[in-house]
């Protein structure tokens, strides 16, 4: 049976929101299936609600669809309710597309956006009736395979996926299904082995039964390829130039309510600000602007298109593109005043005007973020988030002028070097911008939202050794009683007990693996979600592995520790890496190289790419980095500091 | 002619139907711009197309007769035609959804909440033959009274539905049980489908609810359909998703 619909229409009645399981979303494809086209599955490994807005699966899912040899559709994590149904009816895993049954497809793609979903992954694989260990799958079997940032360390996740793609997907998976069409064409020569030693030898992707970890002492000491024609190292992928791929053309519309709502038109991809606690900035360079013109063709397209009455220009810092304002100006005109909003999910207070404030605010009125990430000019040094206080304030006055009430401050806790004071520095710094709001509006009130930290891979900071647990709730501590009497300021928090899940997944070897089944074998599915999350269930994971977390964790690594992803390449030299960390520890910062001269990190050079860039100046406020003084009005400094000198700045 | 209102009459069959009251809402917000209609938006700080919904169809459930009033924006209502409009709905609409008519409202109209009095449903129902499901039909309409429980902010409330049952008869066997067509009332509030059929004896549990018609009483035992869809075989349409 290809088609499941009719075993579970009978099911949705009895489960929570049955809309997610429909499909028929405007924009929906219709893939045909049949010999010599390679079939995906393109699965997000968590809710519909959370896992349809996903631009990258839905950017593979067109380009895919549009290749003869290839059919995609698109599946989700059911939520527990349908599982259990599906449990005890013997329903597998589905498409949302054509209800087709997860196993009949050639590939099981998954989005790895966040650690917390891996059990989930697992869990995935089970229900599409695949074994859940690679090695034990069969040659009829569906590959498995896996996309997105998580992918930079996948080694916790290496017994359980076929194949892993690092960075952009865009050319990949057009690579992959040639690979896999020559192979099922050819009667699946050389069998299930074969295929995967063929996709060791496309760029970009990562074979994880091709390689053998080596361990001394108990710690890693080596990744070593199995066989001379698999890479030592696997490079990641990168598109040149946006331009050539003005993806999603056909954003999908859902039926339901989801995260992200709204049309959302990716302005760049890549950030070269440098903050040092950001992977995605890390793993992503260089900046590759879209341009202008292709924006706006994009956003009153989709706006016809979909009817959405929103669109958000996408990217790590959308304040950063070249013409923001007059992007912005041009979207609101194009989209009639009053009816559609414009939201910039991402915004750099040194990037932010009152130009900026000005003309959002002519369109519907969305809410404000901030991210000053730390609350002291000396932390945000050390993460080389290089904005100062007037940065900030300056962006929080444009903000209230213009007749905004409310914004959302985040932050981080838990950083490299962080001391009480840095920490009480976040309440200080939104008691200001409450006060600031006063002049302008009646009640301002500022939500300061505050994650614990989690070293990343691929970043300065992943020799650090994450804050534990007592640690993190301490200072969350501090900060509830550095806010408690400031009216208008709220606080919100992330649960310090997932940080350490989370940091635990993030930086583990392949030996996490078992700790991953471990959790889920107990029933611990949607980890991201809060009233599904027992760190209890990890600890006991954990203690029958043998692993402790004390030391994977919240250890401080060396640079000669050979780290779980070294056999895996962002393209970052790894002598760059520890230079910023050690940087960042003397409280030095970097500049942007996008408006600099390059210092080789090794993201252009080694793959011969650079920054697509339509201006070569900063954007027009703030300090840009610099910690310069700003009271002079919203001037751009006129050159950058040299490295080394920042710290000096006053 | 024009109107600055425009009832619209569609249906919601197969897969959409396990879309919400709420998301039907936002799916017809999209649709109507995406056929480029003018609608008119509410004043304020966050600008709101003035659309009005009937009454909620519970999700799951299937429909011939689902309404809503648009009113249009004055700057563009000159462009409407509604028999173009129909068409142009039922391309934007999703899969499962459409457009069946649309019409001008006369300026006093009351809105379809305010205004709709009952509905007619088909009903498939599993726990009984067509016999026996008469039968006990029969000794449910000659009580006085047919009292239902219900949960209403944690508190269990008791209710007579008799007087809002207008019509019921049972229409014969299908495959996996019973089919009804019954006509509730919606005042003072809706009674559901399920809800008659809990207060039979033997109570019957539901499979599906397809509703056939929306109705407004006139005066006396005169009513008449929110909109006039005299060309639609709607009683023809009550095929099964």
């Amino acid at each position: 049976m290809t088609n499941l619909w009719h075993r579970l229409e009978p099911l949705l009645p009895q489960v929570s929101k049955p809309a997610r399981y429909i499909g028929g979303e405007h924009g929906m494809q219709t893939p045909v299936h049949g010999p010599g086209i390679v079939s995906w599955l393109l699965t997000y490994p968590d809710t519909y609600e959370i896992g349809l807005p996903n631009q990258g699966l839905q950017i593979l899912y067109e380009i895919l669809n549009e290749r003869p040899d290839a059919a995609a559709e698109r599946a989700y994590a059911p939520w527990v309710d349908l599982e259990a149904q599906m449990r005890a009816e013997g329903l597998p895993l589905f498409s949302v597309d054509t209800h087709r049954p997860a196993a009949l497809f050639d590939v099981i793609a998954f989005n790895l956006s966040a650690e917390l979903t891996y059990t989930n992954v697992l869990n995935c694989i089970d229900l599409a009736g695949v074994p859940v260990h690679s090695r034990l799958r069969h040659e009829a079997d569906p590959l498995v395979g896996a996309g997105g940032h998580c992918t930079y360390n996948p080694e916790p996740l290496a017994d359980f996926v076929d194949f892993v793609v690092l960075g952009d997907g865009e050319e990949a998976v057009g690579d992959i299904t040639e690979v896999l069409r020559d192979w099922k064409t050819s009667g699946r020569s050389g069998g299930r082995s074969g295929v995967l030693r063929a996709l060791a030898r496309v760029p970009g992707v990562y074979v994880p039964s091709m390689y053998e970890p080596v361990y001394e002492r108990g710690r890693l000491a080596a990744v070593e390829p199995r066989h001379p024609d698999v890479p030592a190292v696997v490079e990641k992928r990168t598109v040149a130039d946006l331009a050539d791929w003005p993806y999603p053309k056909r954003q999908l519309v859902p039926l339901t309510e989801v995260v992200h709502d709204r049309l959302n038109v990716e302005v760049f991809r890549g950030c070269t600000r440098g903050c040092r606690f950001c992977q995605a900035g890390m793993i992503t360079r260089p900046v590759r602007e879209r341009p202008a013109e292709q924006v706006r063709t994009m956003v009153s397209e989709g706006l016809r298109r979909t009817g959405y009455d929103e669109v958000a220009l996408t990217s790590l810092s959308t304040a950063d593109f070249s013409g923001i304002e007059q992007v912005v100006a041009s979207t609101v005109d194009a989209s009639g005043c009053g009816q559609v909003s414009v939201s910039l999910p991402s915004l750099r207070v040194d990037a932010f005007t009152v130009g900026i404030a000005a003309q959002i605010q002519r369109a519907r009125r969305t809410g404000l973020t901030f991210a000053p990430e730390a609350g002291t000019w000396r932390m945000r040094q050390v993460i080389n988030k290089l904005i100062t206080e007037d940065d900030l304030y300056a962006a929080v006055e444009s903000a209230y002028s213009q007749g905004w009430r409310r914004m959302k401050l985040y932050f981080l806790t838990g950083l490299p070097t962080e001391t009480d004071e840095d920490t009480l520095g976040i309440a200080e710094l939104a008691r200001n911008c409450v006060a600031l709001g006063r002049g302008h509006v009646r009640s301002p009130s500022v939500t300061v939202s505050v994650g614990g930290f989690v070293p990343k891979p691929f970043t300065p900071f992943q020799w650090f050794g994450q804050n534990t647990t007592v640690e993190l709730r301490r200072k969350i501590g501090l900060l509830r009683d550095g806010v408690r009497r400031a009216k208008g300021v709220q606080l919100k928090w992330h649960d310090a007990a997932a940080t350490l899940a989370e940091g635990l997944a993030s930086r583990g070897d392949r030996r996490l693996g078992g700790v991953i089944e471990h959790v889920w074998r107990h029933g611990g599915t949607f980890q991201e979600w809060s009233e599904h999350f027992d760190l209890q269930r990890w600890q006991a994971a954990a203690d029958a592995c043998g692993i402790d977390i004390d030391s994977w964790v919240h250890r401080h690594r060396t640079f000669d520790e050979v780290l779980p992803w070294d056999h895996l390449s962002a393209g970052l030299h790894k002598d760059f890496l520890w230079q910023d960390w050690r940087d960042a520890l003397d409280e030095v910062g970097l500049e942007d190289c996008r408006w600099t001269p390059c210092y080789d990190c090794g993201a252009c050079t080694g793959y011969g790419i650079e920054h697509v860039v339509a201006s070569a100046v900063p954007p027009a406020g703030g300090s840009q980095g610099t910690g310069m003084d700003t009271s002079r009005g919203a001037a751009v400094p006129v050159r950058l500091t040299e490295r080394g000198l920042v710290g000096a700045a006053p | 002619m024009t109107s600055s209102r425009v009832r619209i009459r569609f249906s919601k069959h197969g897969k959409v139907r396990f879309t919400s009251h709420r998301d039907v809402a936002r799916i017809w917000e999209r649709a109507l711009r995406r056929a480029s209609v003018g609608v008119a938006y509410s004043a304020g700080f966050n600008p709101r197309p003035k659309i009005a919904f009937g009454l909620a169809l519970s999700t799951g459930y299937s429909s011939d007769a689902e309404y809503l009033d648009v009113e249009l924006d004055p700057d563009s209502e000159a462009g409407i035609d509604t028999e173009n409009l129909v068409a142009a709905l039922t391309a934007s609409l999703p899969a499962g959804m459409t457009a069946l008519a649309a019409a001008g409202l006369a300026g006093g109209e009351p809105s379809l909440q305010h205004a709709v009095t009952s509905c007619t449903w088909r009903i498939d129902a599993a726990g009984a033959g067509a016999m026996e499901a008469s039968e006990a039909l029969e000794r449910a309409l000659a009580r006085s009274e047919l009292l239902v429980q219900r949960e209403r902010k944690g508190r269990l409330d008791t209710d007579d539905i008799r007087p809002a049952v207008l019509a019921a008869e049972v229409q014969g066997d299908i495959t996996d049980g019973v089919r009804l067509i019954a006509e509730l009332g919606t005042k003072p509030r809706a009674v559901r489908p399920p809800e008659l059929l809990a207060s039979l004896d033997p109570p019957l549990s539901i499979l599906r609810a397809h509703r056939l018609h929306q109705w407004i009483a006139t005066d006396g035992l005169q009513r008449r359909e929110p909109l006039a869809v005299a060309e639609l075989s709607v009683a023809g349409a009550g095929v099964a998703p």
